[in-house]
This record gives C-alpha cells, sequence and structure tokens, in this order.
C-alpha cells in the first residue's frame, strides 16, 4: 500500500522535473513535495496514523524516498544552475575590440623628460641640481669662463645683449662659476636651462636648452671625463653605444674635446642619421681651464675637474628621431601628444 | 680654412691619399668639413693630337682624324675655329663626362655625357674640349680661357688622362680652425700639422732676399701702439707691374681669388700662405713720403679701394700719410693710394692690429675684407716679420722691383713676439690626462710641432714657437700630446679620487615636477615658448600703457622685432601658441608652460633684474571657464591649499568671465575667457581661455601634508535645493554653510536651475553638505538641528530659501 504510494510519488517527481528549466521553478517544486503541506511532509505527518509495530519499516521506507527525492533535487539544481548560467554568458557576451574608454592624458614637453633623463643618470653618479640666472653679466658668462673682452672665441656665438654689461647667457656654464665661487671642492653640479645666440634657421632656434655639468675634485682626469661619458651614453642611448673624443677648443677647457656617441640606429655602420660616418656628435667637454679655477679661488694644482655642455633639443631630437628644432617651441598639439611619459 | 693639396705638398711631401690625410687631421683637431675633388665632373678626357684636319663644306665645322694613343684615332667632329692639323687638345671619350656649356661657349650648365654623335651626317666618336667643358680657367691653366679648344703642349702624351696635366687631380681640404688656432688659417699653418701628423720635415718657403741701399729715408709713426702694437713698412723701387705667373695664379685661384697684377698677387698671395694680410701703398701717393698710424678724427673721411666713402670716428684706426688718411688699418687700402700700371715705387705693410679694434671698425662701418676677417681670428707678431720677408722673397722671385734696404719696424710697449719658454712636468700632464704617456713619445710629438724640448728627469724645458700663442700652461701641453698620441688611449675610468657626492633635484625641483605632473594628469600638454616676443603681443592683449607688463627689458640687438622684448607675461605666448593650433586645424587643446618671466628693478637696467617664474594654462576647444578653473583646483588640491575666486576683470579677458585666484588673502594670478572681441580680431573659431599664477605665490601656499584618521562614526549627507537670488554666488553660498555649522566638511553644488519654477531673479541650485562627526555619531535629530541653522544663516545673509 505505501510502496504504490512511494512509487506513484517518485513517478510524480520524475514526471514534474523533467522539462524544468529554471532554478526558480525547480525551487517552487520542492516545495511542493518538501513544504510545510508537500506531499512528502504529507507522507511523513501520516506516519503518526501507522500501527506502532508498522512504524519502523514504513519509516524506513518514507525515509528512503525523501533521500532519494532530495538527492534528486539537488542534482538537478546544479544542472539547471549550469544551464542558466550558460544561458547568462551567451546572453551577456560582448563585442572585445569595441574602443575602451580611458581617463584623457596629457603629456610632458620632450625638453623636460630629456632633461629628466639626464638628471636621472647623472644624479646616480653624485651630481646635484644647479640652476644659474637667465639674464647674466659679462663677467658670469665670458670674463670667468677664460673669454676677455677681444677673445675669438666671443665670436663664435652671437650674444644677445641687454646692456653693455648685461646680456642674455649664451651658456650655462656661467652657472659653474657661481657654484664654484660658493662651494669647496668635492664638485659635481648639473646645470639645465634655457640659453640663447642670436641665431635662427632649421637647424638653429635664438632660445635653446643646455645640459651643463661640472666635476671639481683632487685627482681628476680626462679618463673620469670618458668613464663618465661612457656610462652617459650607454644609459641613455643604448647598452652598447661607445663614445669617442676628438680635439676640439672651448676657452674654458683645456684639453678640449668634442663627444661623438656611436650611431645607436646603424650600430656604427654608416646610416643616414649619422650621415654614413658610424658617429653622431652630442656634446663638447673638457678639463676645467686653470685660469677658471684660479678665478673661483680654487688653487689649480690642488684640484683638477672636467666639464660638459650639451644641448637638450639636440638630445631630443635624437632620441625621438625629430627632424625640424622649431616644432619643440611651436607648441602644435599633434606634436605634443606624442611624448610618452 | 681652404687648403688645396697641391700647394700643401710645396711644404710638405704627402704620401698618403687624400682621404687618410683628411682622417688624420681629424684626428689631431682639424676636421676637414669638405673634400673638394676638383675634377670630379671630369671622368675619360685624355690627350688627343690633330693628326687630320678637314673643313666641312658650307658649315663652320672640321672634320678631324685625332690621335688618342691607346685609345686609337678616333674621327671627330669639331666647331671650334682654332682646330687645326697639328695641334694637340684634350678629347672626351665616347662615355666621358665634361660640363655642359650654354650658346656662349662659357656658362656651365651641369654635366653631360659624351655620346657617339652624327653632325651634318658625319660621324663623330667623341668632342675635343674647351677650357670652360673641363672647368678649367685661364688662371688654372694658360689659355684656357679661350673660346675655342684648350690647346695643350707637344710634350703632353697622346691617349694619357688629361686631369694631372690640367691640375683637375686636386683636391680642396676645407678645414674648419678652431679659435685658438688662428696660426691654423693659412697654408703655411696647415702644413705645419700636417708634416706633424705625417712625422716629415717641413720644408719652409724661401723668406730670403737681397737688398740694394737707398737714400730714402721712410719715417713711420705709431700713435696708437695699443690698437697697432707692431708696424713694419719696407720700400720697394723700379715696379714693373705686369701679370702674375702662372703657378701663382693657380694658387690664388684654387682658393677663389681672382689674379689682379703681380704685386696686388703677392699681397694675396702671402695672406694666404701666411695667414698674414699685407698691403701695399702706391709709395709716391703718400704725401710727406710718411706713414703715421693713428685714431681717425671725428669726421675724418676715407674712400676705400672700391670706392665707398665712410666718414669715421676716434675709434677707428688709419693709417695715414703725412696729411690724410690712406688706408683703413686692417681692413681696405685707400683709393687715394691704389697701385696703378704705372705705379713705380710702393711701400709694403705688415703689421699687427689689434683684433678688438678691426673688428669694431669693421661692423661700425660694415666693411669686410679678408683682411679684416685675418685680423679678427688674431695674427701674430713672428708671422708678420716671417710674411714681409716672403712678400719680398716674392717681389724679387718675380722679378717685379728692387729691394732697397729701407725698413722701418716699429715695435712698441705692447708688442711681443710669442716666443717663450717654459717647464711642465710630465707626471701632471699624465695626472690630468689620466694615463702615462711614454717620455720618448711625449718628446717626438712635442719636436713634430717645432717645440725645443729638453728633458731633465720629470721636468721637461720647452721653447714654444713664436706662433703658438695659445701655449698657456700645462694643460695646453697636455692637449698638444694627446691630440697626436691619439684619443683612442683614454680610456673610461669612474673617478676613482672623486669623493662621494649627493646628487640629485632639489626640493625646489621637485615641486616643479610634482606641479607639472598635476597638470598633466589633468589632461594638458606642456609646452615651451620663447622668452622674447614682440611689443604688439602686448598691443594685442590691449595691456594698457601703464600696466608693470609695460615695463620690459629689451634686447638692444634682436633677430627681429618679434623677438625683442623680454616676456613680463606668458599671456602672448600662450595665446599665440593657441592660434597657431587653431590656425593649423587643430581644433581642441589642453596646454600649460612653466616658464620664467624678467621683471626689472629699473628701467634703464642696471643691475639682474628678478626672474620670476610663472604657470601659464590655456585650453581652446571643447572647454569652457569651469575645465580651466578644474585644473587651477587640481593644484590647490595637489599644494593642499584651499583656493579662493573673486570675479575680476583683465584688459584681455570676458569681464564676465574673469576671475582672480587668491589664497589666505594674498592674489596668485587669474583665469578667465579670451575676449570674444579679441578672438574676432584674430578670427579664432573657437573660445580660448586663459590662466596665469605666480609661481612662488602658488608654491608658498603649500600646506604639509598629513594623514587624518578615518572617521569612527559615519559621514552623514543632506542634499538642500535652495533658491537665491541671481546675484548670489555659488562661493558666498559655500562659505555661509560652512560658516553655519563646524561639522561641515564638504558643500558639492549639483545642480543649478534658473527659470520659470523659481521665479523672474531667482536661481534654484542644489548641494550636498557633507557632515562628518567628531566626538560621537550624528544622528539624524542632530542632523536636522545642523541644517536649520545653515538655512537659518543662508535666509539671514543671503536672503536664500529651501526650495
Amino acid at each position: 500500500m505505501i510502496e504504490e504510494r512511494i512509487e506513484e510519488l517518485k513517478k510524480k517527481i520524475d514526471e514534474l522535473t523533467k522539462d524544468i528549466k529554471s532554478s526558480k521553478s525547480l525551487a517552487e517544486l520542492k516545495m511542493a513535495f518538501f513544504g510545510k503541506q508537500g506531499e512528502i511532509s504529507e507522507l511523513m505527518k501520516g506516519m503518526k496514523d501507522v500501527p506502532k509495530e508498522k512504524r519502523p519499516e514504513v519509516g524506513k521506507i518514507i525515509n528512503a524516498l525523501r533521500d532519494w527525492a532530495n538527492e534528486k533535487f539537488d542534482r538537478l539544481a546544479e544542472v539547471v544552475k549550469r544551464h542558466e548560467l550558460e544561458e547568462m554568458y551567451k546572453a551577456e557576451k560582448i563585442d572585445v575590440t569595441l574602443p575602451g574608454r580611458k581617463a584623457p592624458d596629457g603629456a610632458y614637453h620632450p625638453n623636460t623628460l630629456v632633461i629628466r633623463e639626464l638628471v636621472d643618470v647623472f644624479s646616480g653618479m653624485g651630481f646635484e641640481v644647479f640652476e644659474g640666472p637667465e639674464i647674466e653679466n659679462d663677467y658670469y658668462n665670458f670674463t670667468a669662463l677664460n673669454t676677455p673682452k677681444d677673445h675669438p672665441a666671443r665670436d663664435m656665438q652671437d650674444t644677445f645683449y641687454i646692456t653693455d654689461d648685461l646680456l642674455l647667457r649664451t651658456q650655462t656654464s656661467a652657472g659653474q662659476i657661481r657654484v664654484m665661487e660658493n662651494k669647496k671642492p668635492p664638485i659635481k653640479i648639473l646645470s639645465p636651462g634655457k640659453v640663447y645666440r642670436s641665431d635662427d634657421d632649421a637647424t638653429h632656434s635664438p632660445m635653446f636648452g643646455q645640459m651643463e655639468g661640472l666635476v671639481v675634485d683632487k685627482g681628476i682626469t680626462l679618463c673620469d671625463l670618458k668613464g663618465m661619458l661612457d656610462e652617459f651614453a650607454r644609459k641613455v642611448f643604448g647598452p652598447s653605444v661607445k663614445t669617442r673624443l676628438r680635439p676640439s677648443y672651448f676657452p674654458f677647457t683645456e684639453p678640449s674635446v668634442e663627444v661623438d656617441v656611436s650611431c645607436f640606429e646603424c650600430g656604427g655602420k654608416g646610416c643616414r642619421l649619422c650621415k654614413g660616418t658610424g658617429w653622431i656628435e652630442v656634446l663638447g667637454a673638457g678639463m676645467v681651464n686653470r685660469r677658471v679655477l684660479e678665478g673661483c679661488g680654487i688653487d689649480p694644482d690642488e684640484y683638477t675637474g672636467f666639464a660638459f655642455g650639451m644641448g637638450i633639443e639636440r638630445i631630443a631630437m635624437l632620441k625621438y628621431g625629430i627632424n625640424n628644432m622649431k616644432l619643440l617651441f611651436e607648441g602644435d598639439v599633434r606634436f605634443l601628444k606624442q611624448f610618452k611619459d | 680654412m681652404k687648403a688645396p693639396l697641391s700647394w700643401l705638398k710645396d711644404y710638405v711631401d704627402i704620401d698618403v691619399s687624400a682621404e687618410e690625410l683628411q682622417k688624420k687631421l681629424f684626428g689631431c683637431g682639424f676636421e676637414v668639413e669638405e673634400l673638394i675633388d676638383i675634377g670630379k665632373d671630369i671622368s675619360n678626357v685624355v690627350v688627343g693630337e690633330v693628326i687630320e684636319c678637314e673643313p666641312v663644306e658650307g658649315t663652320h665645322l672640321h672634320v678631324c682624324k685625332v690621335d688618342c694613343g691607346e685609345h686609337g684615332v678616333l674621327q671627330i667632329c669639331c666647331g671650334a675655329d682654332n682646330v687645326a692639323k697639328g695641334i694637340k687638345a684634350p678629347v672626351a671619350l665616347i662615355g666621358a663626362t665634361v660640363y655642359a656649356t650654354a650658346k656662349d661657349h662659357v656658362t656651365v650648365e651641369g654635366v653631360m655625357t659624351i655620346k657617339k654623335g652624327k653632325l651634318r651626317g658625319i660621324e663623330s666618336y667623341g668632342m675635343l674640349c674647351s677650357g670652360a667643358e673641363l672647368g678649367v680657367n685661364g688662371d688654372m691653366y694658360e689659355g684656357a680661357d679661350y673660346n675655342g679648344l684648350l690647346l695643350l703642349p707637344e710634350t703632353c702624351k697622346n691617349g694619357d688622362d688629361v686631369k694631372p696635366v690640367l691640375g683637375l687631380d686636386d683636391y680642396i681640404f676645407d678645414i674648419g680652425v678652431t679659435a685658438n688656432r688662428p696660426d691654423c688659417q693659412s697654408i703655411l699653418g696647415i702644413a705645419r700639422e700636417v708634416a706633424a701628423v705625417l712625422g716629415k720635415p717641413l720644408k719652409h718657403p724661401d723668406c730670403t732676399y737681397e737688398t740694394t741701399h737707398c737714400d730714402e729715408n721712410v719715417k713711420v709713426t705709431d700713435l696708437a701702439p695699443d690698437l697697432c702694437p707692431r708696424y713694419i713698412a719696407h720700400y720697394v723701387k723700379d715696379i714693373k707691374i705686369a701679370p702674375s705667373p702662372m703657378w701663382m695664379r693657380n694658387r690664388l685661384s684654387l682658393c677663389g681669388l681672382r689674379s689682379i697684377n703681380n704685386v696686388v698677387d703677392i699681397t694675396n698671395f702671402v695672406l694666404l700662405e701666411m695667414g698674414q694680410p699685407m698691403h701695399a701703398f702706391n709709395f709716391a701717393s703718400l704725401s710727406g713720403r710718411e706713414v703715421v698710424v693713428r685714431r681717425a678724427k671725428d669726421g675724418e673721411k676715407i674712400v676705400t679701394l672700391d670706392e665707398k666713402e665712410f666718414e669715421l670716428t676716434h675709434d677707428n684706426l688709419v693709417i695715414c700719410d703725412g696729411d690724410k688718411p690712406a688706408a683703413l688699418a686692417g681692413i681696405m687700402g685707400g683709393l687715394n693710394s691704389e697701385i696703378e700700371d704705372d705705379t713705380k715705387e710702393l711701400l709694403f705693410e705688415a703689421a699687427k692690429f689689434a683684433r678688438d679694434s678691426v673688428r669694431k671698425t669693421s661692423r661700425a662701418l660694415g666693411q669686410h675684407s679678408d683682411s679684416s676677417a685675418m685680423f679678427e681670428k688674431g695674427v701674430n707678431e713672428y708671422t708678420t716679420e716671417l710674411a714681409m720677408n716672403r712678400a719680398l722673397n716674392l717681389i724679387q722671385t718675380l722679378g717685379c722691383g728692387t729691394i732697397t734696404d729701407m725698413r722701418c719696424d716699429v715695435k712698441t710697449p705692447y708688442s711681443h713676439d710669442g716666443a717663450k719658454t717654459m717647464t711642465v712636468s710630465m707626471k701632471k700632464i699624465n695626472a690630468l690626462l689620466g694615463i702615462t704617456v711614454p717620455e720618448e713619445d711625449m718628446v717626438d710629438i712635442l719636436k713634430r710641432l717645432n717645440f725645443g724640448v729638453e728633458v731633465e728627469g720629470d721636468k721637461m724645458t720647452l721653447n714654444v714657437p713664436a706662433y703658438r700663442e695659445d701655449i698657456d700652461g700645462y694643460p695646453d701641453i697636455a692637449e698638444e700630446i694627446i691630440r697626436m698620441y691619439g684619443y683612442e688611449h683614454i680610456h673610461g675610468t669612474f673617478m676613482p679620487t672623486a669623493k662621494v657626492t649627493n646628487g640629485g633635484f632639489n626640493d625646489e625641483q621637485k615641486a616643479e615636477h610634482a606641479l607639472k605632473r598635476t597638470l598633466v594628469s589633468q589632461a594638458m600638454y606642456e609646452i615651451s615658448t620663447y622668452s622674447f616676443y614682440s611689443e604688439k603681443d602686448l598691443d594685442m592683449l590691449r595691456i594698457p600703457e601703464d600696466a608693470p607688463e609695460r615695463k620690459f627689458i629689451k634686447i638692444k640687438n634682436p633677430i627681429g622685432e618679434d623677438l625683442s622684448v623680454m616676456r613680463t607675461t606668458l599671456a602672448p605666448s600662450m595665446l599665440n601658441t593657441i592660434v597657431r593650433n587653431l590656425r593649423r586645424g587643430n581644433t581642441e587643446g589642453r596646454l600649460f608652460e612653466i616658464a620664467k618671466v624678467y621683471i626689472p628693478k629699473e628701467l634703464p637696467l642696471k643691475d639682474f633684474p628678478e626672474e620670476k617664474k610663472r604657470v601659464c594654462l590655456g585650453m581652446f576647444g571643447i572647454c569652457d571657464f569651469y575645465d580651466l578653473k578644474g585644473a587651477i583646483e587640481s593644484i590647490a588640491d595637489m599644494l593642499n591649499a584651499k583656493f579662493e575666486y573673486l570675479p575680476a576683470t583683465r584688459s584681455f579677458l570676458h569681464p564676465g568671465v574673469c576671475a582672480e585666484v587668491l589664497c589666505g588673502g594674498k592674489v596668485l594670478g587669474y583665469l578667465g575667457r579670451l575676449d570674444p572681441a579679441i578672438s574676432d580680431e584674430l578670427a579664432l573659431e573657437r573660445k580660448a581661455f586663459i590662466a596665469e599664477l605666480d609661481y612662488d605665490a602658488l608654491m608658498e601656499c603649500a600646506r604639509p601634508f598629513k594623514y587624518k584618521p578615518l572617521p569612527k562614526f559615519p559621514e552623514v549627507t543632506r542634499d538642500l535645493a535652495l533658491v537665491a537670488d541671481t546675484g548670489v554666488t555659488c562661493g558666498q553660498i559655500e562659505k555661509a554653510i560652512y560658516e553655519a555649522c563646524k561639522y561641515v566638511t564638504d558643500v558639492k553644488l549639483f545642480d543649478i536651475y534658473a527659470g520659470a519654477q523659481v521665479g523672474e531673479g531667482k536661481k534654484s541650485m542644489a548641494f550636498t553638505v557633507t557632515f562628518t562627526p567628531a566626538e560621537e555619531a550624528i544622528t539624524p535629530e542632530k542632523c536636522d538641528g545642523y541644517v536649520k541653522k545653515i538655512l537659518n544663516n543662508l535666509s539671514r545673509n543671503l536672503n536664500i530659501t529651501l526650495r
């Protein structure tokens, strides 16, 4: 009698769960059997009418049914849930190639990027940054740099004058003197800033950036200059880049050198960037002239030093492949937005 | 500095190729900026002998058989009038390259390749050439100017390349000479370096001559020894003016100078060879037969050789005769003492004039010459004397005069011949270089450079060549040694002796970076513009005449009016950048610049001006006032400061869309929209916004940032929709809300509305007010109380009601 009822229920559960697709209807169905008035619950409640001696047996059968139904519902729940998830995944599929949304970004001027990189390289070697005034006097810009009034080197740089004495500095070297007057060796300074020369064509701008470096201490040699420049070239232009020194002339250094780096574009084989020579001129340098040290109250018999100076725009143009210096000062947003930090 | 290889070979036995010499010169500090191959356009042109020459009837042509040696006998049609049997001339073979000439047979119109041709039905297997077709003129080769065939001497061998015959196998080195080596601004100077770098002896030019006694007494008076430290004059008579010999014309021509006559050519030749400007006076025309070197009298006049008249001042040095100027010292001779074809006696001048004096006069008068250029670079007195002797030697060699024994050599207290002795320590030289150059290499290098060297232990006693005025101390000697020894010997070391130093940016520089980072993160692009602009840029912004921006520093020698004034505000540069962008079709952009303005303490400028940094922001296109204000607020956030904004005006900004930025009552700068009237004038199709802030004032607002503990109790927010009179500002309302309750930590406007629903003259503004509890939680009842206080305050002070 009870067995039949059980079989009926089982059949009914099988039948009713066959087409169930959603968790919600499955849960409702389960309630129909297990809820307060549910058929299985009713069956359990009916136990009180079963004669006492039969109770253990009937109880066992009903329990078995309950366990069977529970397990079935659990299993089904899992299946349905997985099915539902898959449906959801399908429904929520997106076109990943649609454009992303990003917060708008600005950009630093290439000169800022170059100065920061250079300072980063040199500050690791113990250089600190000093900035001097842009409007200088004749003494700091020329005389103290061993370039007296009738010196031919004054013709090398066409100077913008404001008065007979005050001028727009033509070189950041002017700052060297201000540091050496106020600081005892050891000195290791970098001096980035704007300088001015009366030149205006495709490769010259009346205003441009320069970075001057100065080291003064006991026993500083030309080999030290070379070693430091090697390090600079490797860090700024690439690990395999070499430097080459060749003789030159600046009034405030002796010996003076032009410094070339091996072409980082072709590796020195010769290309358009290096005009077939394998080398690119990047800066001027030399051992600080004795007269310059003397003028600043530093004993040139005790101390030696080196100085170097490079054009910021030149480095930027080389690094980023910019072909016209004017672009750096025009502020065209199509140009500016290309520079990544 | 141009130096022909053939000329250098007169002094040094050069046994390396031009390219190799170029490399060696580069290594020792003389960059050959251009190596000019004179005959680079000419190829396959050989010596040919015309063995048959028949006229072609009815034409000016001749059909010739030309013996070209190993190239065979060629049939060539020729139209030149001097073609004849038996002559030798250059033959361009088929495939040869020569210059194409215009109808006048002289003007070169490019390079052409010779092909087999047919003239009047007669086949022609090449071309007989003129001088012009080979790029040779009469100064390079005798007779080459003739408008017809260039005739070659019989001694030429048929079939030989003509380039060596005509000097077309020569090279010219265009050498960059550094400013410390004026002694190398001459062929001899370069030859000295070539000899040193090749380790060859120098064959010195002959400077000897014989004199004839004369009773003539030439008087030279130097009244300006500071401007003319040395003056040598030598009297030469029995002058025979004639053309110069071929070899001299050839040399001058290679260096780009035209031959005039033997005397003038000698002065030019010596200038090129020795680097010493010379002048020859027509002595008969010097009144009083004397020379006076003096400053010109103010208003005194001279007409120079090129027939230009100049009015002189006390600053100009002149060479005078007994009563008037006869030359502009070091620059150009006077027309009144010019060498003429019938000149019979002359006075040679070789002098040293002060560099600065020549430069100043030359610039002031706008009169330049090869001579003035050389004096500006610098001459040395050793060469002054040598050059005079060389010129006299050439007079003798060319047979164009009798050299008398009448020489005036005026030495002054300013005179010095440059030779000096110095003692240097080899150890110190090596210590500066950082390597050890062997003693024998040092000695060898210095001897090759004509130094006298004596070694005693570590000391070298050196006799410095008299022309090396640049040699001053042991570092100069170190440089001489290393440039010859080779910079490749310098190996990198890493300051093993230097003390450790502390590097990096200082706090101020770091703060500037932080500011830039803040602006970049606000989607702004950094720009860099020139520090100078035009006064017109201030007019464009309608800056009033009495405004501080008009007190600017002027450049005395600007490139142009556009770049003549040191800027006192960044705004014009920003506006110009915006205009440039819009004109180029860039419709949108946000820009900033951090740069200096230059504020004079007094005008005219007597002392260093103040260089003050400013921050300038600019926006154009899709943006409004509040985008620009947002960028400034982000700066305030970075500084941990609070800025206030008050309505204000500026001459170039929209009067209704302009504010001053303040912090703690101090004005930092302004922001606003470009006045539409100015926009119209500039034909800008988009709105533009500009702000400019004082950098130092900005940085002074910075307050140290400190962590605040998270609130123990949750924050409470209330939205208040208020109705206010139109004239009431958001700033006033915010201030009133903060004032009314100390727990208010944030007031944010989220909606603003004006229209029929709120009535005429009114606007509705909705704020979210945040209350942050301190000691205890804020209950809704407490919060109601705070809101009531706020509303009371608003109502009392600003006539504001809750909507």
